[in-house]
């Protein structure tokens, strides 16, 4: 079973309005980089110069923020749900 | 109206619901036209209007009229000489949104902007994240409009929260974590169900609304930018409106530039933005959320970047107060002013008593406090913490007896 990745509305464009896709990559990082080999485009989107998750863009691993995690390194294993979400919003 | 525009990198998005960059996810702003507004909106104009938020609305983001909430706004600005005394500082006003209509907090400003704007859009179901009072405002305003409302909050709030969006016949949704987990809920279904949720997709309209509060303050004051203002912030949104709504104003031409500070007031048991200020960061870190202003309790505040970049622009500061200081500065408010804010309320008052004891905010200069919420929503808080009444039975003797035996109810008589 692998690990299932929801894709926010302003990033369906770059995977073809699927709203989830899947990867067997172990960590966020490396699930980046695999969307990235299917969806070319979508690791600028989610990734700035420095190679770290933009200021304005949340990543969830089971609902929890990668930030509480281990950030880009979080690892992933089979049923996972990782979630993109803008950052602006609520409040 | 002109379009929606993104902080970051300026890319125009027509005027549709759509609250971020599709490019690097930064927020969306609503474009004016300040040139035309300048013409219109006058001091003269809008001294002849109705006493209420949309008496400035050409710098708020609704194509027509305003049809939901009309009455919106306005609330008093109250000189507050007592509590000036007791926190030292010469001259203190209270911008009191506790009494704000219809639901007593400043989100009525938010969302009646958020709805008029949804009903021009053609929805008919709205919707919203919430720590309370957004939920409260949202079904109020929605049952007047004839909306249907979908409010999601965290299953935990105070009693006089829940049970004041549910009385509007509001569809209530309490989600089994913090408001952090429910706006990450919100977003998804918000991509996926096509409503007005009023601050995830409606969010560059909504948020707007909040400049009514500093608006206000200006006209109230004579016209004239307060020196210091202090602000709450949970997502920091309101800070960031606030501040927007004083350089705005100087734009348009109704006061004049001045110097000014616009600082941040947090609770310490979620103070994101109030630490990353100390600790001297341009970013925060998100922290899980324990303090009594569940009002105040967002993690993962939005704005808390925007916020940041305020106080270094202003020359402003942020600090944080604790549970005891947080109630402290209710009974304050309340003691010396006849005020009873919420406790986003008691972390404003906190926060000033501390930002004019370390000189902060000079003890010779004047301050504005923005109370955003009233305090009978949030009497969980404080009900073991506001003492007790002194039952007697309905008899002279027994009150007498009572006035012998308590020496402070002695003193009083005095």
């Amino acid at each position: 079973m692998p690990v299932n990745v929801r894709i926010p509305t302003p990033l369906r464009k770059l995977t073809h309005d699927e709203e989830v896709v899947e990867t067997s990559a172990e960590t966020i990082g490396a699930a980046i980089a695999d969307l990235e080999s299917r969806y070319p485009g979508i690791q600028d989107r989610l990734v700035d110069e420095s190679g770290e998750v933009r200021r304005f863009v949340n990543v969830y691993v089971n609902e929890e923020d990668i930030r509480f995690l281990d950030n880009k390194d979080t690892a992933l294993k089979d049923g996972d749900e990782v979630s993109i979400i803008p950052a602006i919003a609520g409040g | 109206m002109k379009a929606l525009r993104c902080r970051e990198c300026g890319q125009e998005y027509p005027l549709e619901a759509r609250h971020v960059c599709e490019f690097d996810f930064g927020p969306l702003e609503v474009v004016y036209d300040y040139e035309a507004a300048k013409g219109r909106l006058t001091r003269e104009a809008i001294e002849q209007r109705p006493h209420s938020m949309w008496r400035y609305a050409e710098l708020l983001p609704i194509a027509g009229e305003p049809t939901v909430g009309r009455q919106v706004g306005f609330t008093p600005l109250i000189k507050a000489d007592r509590l000036a005394a007791r926190l030292g500082i010469r001259e203190l006003w209270i911008k009191n949104d506790a009494v704000n209509y219809p639901t007593l907090s400043f989100k009525d400003r938010v969302v009646s902007v958020a709805l008029s704007r949804a009903r021009e859009m053609g929805f008919e179901v709205v919707a919203c994240a919430s720590t309370g009072n957004l939920a409260n405002s949202v079904a109020a305003n929605a049952a007047s409009a004839g909306l249907t409302a979908f409010v999601f909050i965290p299953n935990d709030l105070e009693k006089g929260k829940v049970v004041n969006s549910l009385i509007y016949d509001a569809n209530v949704i309490g989600i089994k974590g913090h408001y952090d987990e429910v706006n990450r809920l919100c977003a998804e279904i918000a991509g996926k169900y096509n409503w007005a949720f009023v601050n995830v997709n409606m969010r560059p309209y909504y948020a707007e609304g909040s400049k009514s509060q500093g608006f206000e303050i200006l006209e109230q004051l004579g016209w004239k930018i307060p020196r210091h203002t202090v602000v709450p912030m949970a997502s920091g949104s309101l800070l960031t409106k606030i501040h927007k709504s004083y350089q705005e104003a100087v734009k348009v031409g109704l006061v004049d530039e001045a110097e000014y500070s616009v600082h941040g007031a947090q609770a310490t048991g979620c103070s994101p933005i109030s630490t990353a200020y100390k600790e001297g960061q341009d970013f925060f870190k998100p922290v899980k959320p324990d303090t009594i202003a569940k009002s105040l309790a967002i993690g993962t505040p939005a704005d808390g970047f925007y916020a940041l970049k305020v106080f270094q622009e202003t020359g402003a500061a942020s600090d944080d107060v604790t549970d005891d200081e947080i109630r402290e500065g209710i009974r304050l408010l309340a003691e010396t002013e006849g005020i009873f804010a919420e406790t986003a309320g008691g972390v404003t008052v906190g926060v000033a008593k501390k930002l004019i004891a370390s000189g902060a905010i000079p003890a010779d200069d004047s301050a504005v406090l923005c109370i955003t919420g009233n305090g009978l929503k949030t009497l969980d808080a404080v009900e073991n913490h506001a003492g007790d009444t002194k039952e007697i039975a309905p008899s002279l003797r027994e009150f007498d007896a009572l006035l012998d035996s308590d020496k402070e109810l002695a003193a009083a008589t005095k």
